[in-house]
């Protein structure tokens, strides 16, 4: 099944990276169709966080080019937002100011990026948490800032590194059925990277598996039976754990 | 502290030091130390005198001087120093040598270059303060999260945006760390230097009362140069802790 051109948001061409003599990419490439959630999945060291990282524009690959909507990133841009694994929140800033800043850089007015942020601060359930500072948070909703930040600045591709590695188990469950609403009510491309066969299988609508040493795309699974039941019906789907099953069987011999 | 229960203030084992040197004092063991009554006197008989608030706006405006020109020049070396591996590796080795270095043995070779006046005073200063200044900002900077660096740059941050909503705070209670300690290595370079250069200030305060063995009033002049340097201290520690709800949580 292929998907027509216009259709995708970001293509990975080609894309190599070495960091002096290790090859951590190799001549991989990838198409992220538009609106979905397309995962990376992989062993630790199989080059994920680096091609987001390309992806985001803050690393640069050794050849290769990635495009979003057509056109060649060459640095970090507004048509991304990343979403950290260690949340990199400013931490003499409060929630607001927090979820604010992307728009702060960008040179927005202070009353109207702060409406902005107070929307994004309810939708992510941290109404009433304003004024905290990171410092007095859960993990949990330091992480939900963190989001509410990527989604502020309104950009059309949504790069998100491990968000929820950094959280307790139910926290993170709670995460990922926020995040299949949050696929289906905002028209953007998510680009997620993760460990975890489970959460991958659970919130993609494609799932890239990366192996190591240099990494490159051994297989493209599109999970696509289950997508349209409730979150909760999601986990005991035979084809989910089927999938589950077999991405485990094709990866396990990468683990020591 | 408590004591049965009752919380003494901050600093109240001064009164039991107080209480000592007045009993010493008294005792009329040394006329080296005259008792605290006595000097509080002479204290409150000086303050006012043209010779005393001279020398105290001369030691003042030399003071600030040399620690303005150490915040204002450590600062930023030190920053550069934290972000560019070049830069450090230059300089590194000079800033430890003389942070650790007698300092005082300096001080004739700058009245040589810089003459006998205030200039030299001033610079003395600054080389007493700077150098903590500069490794503390250095510190600051080089500890500050990749992540939040990322961050900056993936949100478009412009250099001079990343610097000062990020960097500089980021690395602001190392920067104050160094300051605060920058300031207090400063009165000892102005004193110092006041001493050896020309005796101004007072420098020039002490040598008079000490030569002419006025103890109590000695005394006097360096109770009032503790208590500006342990108001500066105080003040920069103010400001430390000010910040430090997010040191420990960078």
């Amino acid at each position: 099944m292929r998907t027509p051109a216009s259709e995708i948001a970001v293509t990975a061409r080609r894309i190599s990276k070495n960091y002096g003599a290790v090859e951590a990419l190799r001549n991989l490439s990838l198409d992220f169709p538009r609106g979905q959630l397309t995962s990376l999945l992989g062993p630790s060291g199989c080059g994920k966080t680096t091609l987001l990282k390309i992806i985001a524009g803050l690393l640069e690959p050794t050849s290769g080019e990635v495009e979003v909507n057509g056109k060649a990133v060459t640095g970090p841009g507004p048509d991304r937002a990343f979403v950290f694994q260690d949340f990199a929140l400013l931490p003499w800033a409060n929630v607001l100011r927090n979820v604010a800043f992307g728009l702060e850089l960008r040179g927005i007015a202070r009353s109207e990026r702060e409406a902005i942020a107070e929307g994004y601060i309810r939708n992510v359930g941290l109404a009433g948490f304003e004024a905290s500072y990171p410092h007095e948070l859960s993990g949990g909703m330091r992480q939900r800032v963190g989001l509410a930040r990527a989604l502020s600045v309104d950009a059309q591709v949504l790069l998100m590194d491990e968000p929820f590695s950094a959280v307790d188990e139910q926290t993170r469950r709670k995460f990922q059925e926020d995040l299949l609403s949050l696929v289906q009510r905002e028209a953007k491309t998510f680009i997620f990277v993760t460990h975890s066969i489970e959460e991958a299988v659970y919130v993609s609508d494609q799932i890239a598996i990366l192996l190591p040493r240099p990494s490159r795309v051994s297989e493209i699974i599109r999970p696509g039976g289950f997508r349209n039941k409730g979150a909760d019906q999601i986990r005991r789907d035979p084809e989910y754990l089927d999938i589950v099953d077999e991405i485990w069987a094709s990866l396990r011999r990468y683990v020591e | 502290m408590t004591i049965h229960g009752y919380r003494l203030p901050a600093m109240s084992s001064l009164v039991l030091w107080a209480v000592l040197w007045e009993i010493v004092g008294r005792s009329g063991l040394t006329f080296f130390i005259p008792p605290l009554s006595e000097v509080l006197q002479t204290l409150f008989q000086i303050i006012g005198t043209p010779a005393f608030q001279n020398a105290l706006q001369e030691t003042v405006v030399a003071f600030l001087a040399g620690i303005l020109a150490a915040v204002a020049i450590g600062i930023p070396v030190g920053i550069l120093m934290g972000k560019s591996r070049l830069v450090d590796e230059m300089l590194l080795p000079w800033v430890n040598m003389f942070l650790s270095a007698p300092l005082t043995a300096l001080v004739p070779v700058l009245m040589v270059l810089f003459g006998f006046g205030m200039k030299s005073i001033v610079i003395t200063t600054t080389l007493f303060a700077i150098w903590i200044i500069i490794l503390n900002s250095r510190a600051g900077v080089k500890q500050i999260d990749r992540s939040l660096v990322e961050m900056a740059r993936s949100f478009g941050a412009s250099p001079l945006d990343a610097f000062y909503k990020v960097y500089f705070w980021a690395a602001l209670p190392e920067i104050l760390g160094g300051v605060r300690i920058g300031v207090i290595r400063g009165v000892k370079g102005v004193i110092i230097g006041q001493l050896l250069i020309s005796v101004v200030g007072f420098g020039a305060l002490f040598e008079l009362y000490s030569s002419n063995f006025l103890m109590s009033h000695f005394w006097a002049v360096l109770l009032v140069l503790f208590a500006m340097a342990f108001a500066l201290s105080e003040l920069l520690a103010h400001l430390e802790r000010r910040v430090s709800y997010y040191a420990a949580k960078r």
